[in-house]
């Protein structure tokens, strides 16, 4: 069997007998700065806009629902199952589709959407990222499929960065088969190195912290 | 190993467009990764270096312990893992796996390992389809031919030679501007995404502590392969483990500055067995492919194991003096620039005529960009010393053998050395400040020498020579 002639093979590249306690493994690295909500605000802002992403800070929940009414304007959307878009009312604005658990139905929704709409779990302020932990609440191809990307996250889930993410969670694993960084649009440099967005995801992504 | 390839290496320096091409592109990505590590960086950059090197070098030193976690990680979230010797058993593996899936189409995600075992010829050979979805590894698959850079696969093609390949195999209208061809892709892939039966897709990191797999990339192909479809296998080199989530706050950041410049990549997924009860969506079976294909033969090897630490940004392709003028189609396989001249004889065995380690100037700038910290430069000249024992236990390249011992003895010889450098003045019989020497006296222009002054210049030897200038002007001094 594969599997224990190639271990066999590391075992003696290596030195090692089967079932050795390894050596200590090195300390982590990682560093946690110290900012406020406003300084972290301010730096999301600034580093999801230098990559073409829009952001916009919402004033209350129906501030937030207005922005993406007028973004959605006639076109299709759909929604995750974030209660928190609920919460905003942004679930039950026209044009939204949302409440999905089928994968399939799911799938051809999001096939056809223009926009899709979710929460993150967290968003880091050093690269303009967004943290997406799959879930009942929140499925993978709301974010992916349809060529634009909302999502509506409230201001305090802003962390300063990936090291203080791994700080909080250092086992993503224990929660979810899929966490996913989403840091600013789509894009390619394939053909001549020449910058495009939109590829395969979203082309643009907007961002209302609220 | 195949043989230098003089012919096609003088093609290539021959071609200004695709000079100007490779030139651009590479200089391009050196100025991202430079503007990435802006001065109040720089310290902490040098510091994740040493940690990822650590790191790595800690992971291989015990890789058994960690092959046997990441296993049971994986395996305690639902998906299988599954080792293989080489490219033909995980064809095999997939192969079977599709006939009882009876699966047809199948979408990928750039990978090297799967390039490194010619993955797709295996499907194809058996009527599957396998469709690469990195926009430039798929122009690349429409042209049939091999990557060109790691992570660049299409960095030789123009808008231009895109727009024929676009036309020639997709019936589409010549189209030139270089967003409307990825429209192009974008459209044709969106189908074949939403009906696969299978996505394989490569690994940029294995964590052990998690049985997670992290992809890296631009694009939201590598998503949607691990998304979209119902089975999703990644296919990765066992070397590629890191002991714990944690990690990533370094590796991450390196892996994105040092590729393209970017402190992080756009899409980060961390991926650990198949979708789970309640998530909604994600694949329904999840399986790990681990790849040995040489990589054992080179952990044993403890000087030369470093280059296990590898985790493919390119950095070294792009600052290379060689791999700017050469391109990365003149590499024997797959893996080009510095790395690829280091993994390669390794991987393979070092053949017969092995020319790679040699084809380089030592200068240095691969190591000193190296995210991990590989000694590239020290590797080459070991792979050099193993070469020359080689030839010398087969009794080959006496002649050359001989020219040194002849050089050594020489130089040992202080009164004959000068009637050598007397001598050549007199044959070369070139004044000072009369330009170069292109080639050498008739009687010398033979075999190796010949060789070696065809691509190179000499500047003429002095009308005095060095000693008799010190005679002369000790004679002053005294006088």
């Amino acid at each position: 069997m594969s599997r224990d002639y190639i271990l066999h093979k590391v075992r003696t590249a290596i030195g090692r007998s089967a079932g050795q306690e390894p050596a200590p493994v090195p300390p982590v690295l990682l560093r946690v700065p110290q900012l406020d909500e406003e300084q972290r605000l301010e730096s999301f802002s600034q580093a999801l806009e230098k990559l073409a992403g829009k952001t916009y800070r919402a004033a209350s929940a129906a501030d937030a629902c207005s922005y993406a009414a007028s973004l959605i304007g006639s076109g299709r959307a759909v929604a995750s199952n974030a209660p928190f878009l609920r919460e905003c009312g942004i679930t039950g604005l026209a044009g939204v589709r949302t409440g999905f658990l089928d994968p399939d139905e799911l799938r051809s929704v999001c096939a056809e959407a223009d926009i899709g709409i979710t929460s993150a779990d967290y968003a880091l302020a050093d690269t303009g990222s967004l943290v997406m932990l799959s879930s009942h609440r929140e499925a993978r191809l709301v974010s992916l499929l349809p060529p634009v990307h909302l999502a509506v996250v409230p201001r305090e889930r802003i962390l300063t960065g990936l090291d203080e993410l791994l700080t909080l969670l250092p086992q993503p694993a224990g929660q979810t088969s899929s966490m996913v960084l989403i840091t600013g649009p789509s894009r390619t440099a394939d053909i001549e190195q020449i910058l495009v967005r939109g590829v395969h995801g979203p082309g643009e992504i907007h961002v209302v912290l609220v | 190993m195949n043989p230098l390839p003089v012919q096609k290496l003088h093609k290539t320096l021959a071609d200004a467009n695709l000079q100007l091409a490779i030139y651009t592109a590479t200089g391009r990505l050196m100025d991202k990764r430079q503007d990435s590590i802006p001065a109040h960086l720089a310290g902490d950059f040098q510091q994740w270096r040493e940690q990822a090197h650590q790191v790595k070098k800690h992971t291989l030193e015990n890789l058994d312990h960690y092959l046997e976690q990441l296993e049971s990680n994986v395996t305690g979230r639902g998906g299988k893992v599954v080792y293989a010797r080489d490219g033909g058993e995980v064809a095999d593996f997939i192969l079977d796996l599709a006939k009882r899936k009876n699966a047809r189409l199948i979408v990928k995600s750039k990978s090297m390992t799967t390039e490194e075992i010619d993955l797709n010829e295996r499907l194809e050979h058996h009527q599957l389809e396998a469709v690469e979805t990195d926009l430039g590894e798929y122009i690349i698959q429409l042209a049939h031919e091999r990557p060109y850079h790691i992570v660049a696969p299409a960095l030789h093609k123009t808008r231009y030679d895109v727009a024929s390949i676009l036309t020639q195999r997709l019936g589409v209208e010549r189209e030139i501007v270089i967003e409307k061809q990825t429209r192009i892709a974008r459209s044709v892939l969106r189908e074949k995404f939403l009906t696969a039966d299978i996505g394989i897709t490569g690994a940029n990191f294995l964590v052990a502590d998690s049985g997670a797999v992290v992809l890296v990339e631009n694009e939201g192909n590598a998503r949607l392969t691990s998304s979209a479809p119902r089975v999703h296998i990644a296919v990765a080199g066992i070397e590629k483990l890191i002991p714990r989530a944690v990690d990533l706050a370094v590796f991450l950041k390196l892996l994105g500055r040092s590729a393209t410049g970017q402190p992080l990549t756009v899409y980060t997924s961390f991926l650990s067995g198949p979708r789970r009860s309640g998530e909604i969506d994600g694949p329904e079976e999840f399986y790990l492919v681990l790849l040995d294909n040489g990589r054992t033969r080179l952990l044993a090897d403890r000087p030369k194991r470093q280059s296990l630490y590898c985790i493919r940004c390119g950095a070294c392709l792009n600052h290379c003096p060689v791999y700017r003028k050469i391109g990365g189609h003149n590499y024997p396989w797959v893996y080009s620039g510095p790395i690829g001249a280091i993994i390669t004889p390794q991987y393979l065995g070092v053949a017969q005529d092995p020319w790679l380690p040699f084809a380089s100037s030592l200068c240095g700038a691969c190591a000193e960009v190296c995210p991990v910290k590989i000694d590239i430069p020290q590797i080459l000249l070991d792979l050099r010393s193993e070469a020359t024992k080689a030839k010398d236990r087969e009794r080959q390249g006496r002649l050359e053998h001989l020219a040194f011992r002849l050089w050594a003895w020489l130089m040992c010889h202080p009164r004959l050395y000068e009637l050598g450098g007397l001598m050549a003045s007199a044959i070369s019989g070139n004044g000072e400040g009369r330009g170069w020497l292109r080639t050498l006296p008739a009687f010398f222009n033979v075999g190796p020498l010949r060789a070696w002054m065809s691509q190179r210049d000499l500047p003429p030897p002095p009308r005095r020579t060095f000693r008799q200038l010190w005679r002369t002007r000790s004679e002053r001094e005294e006088g």
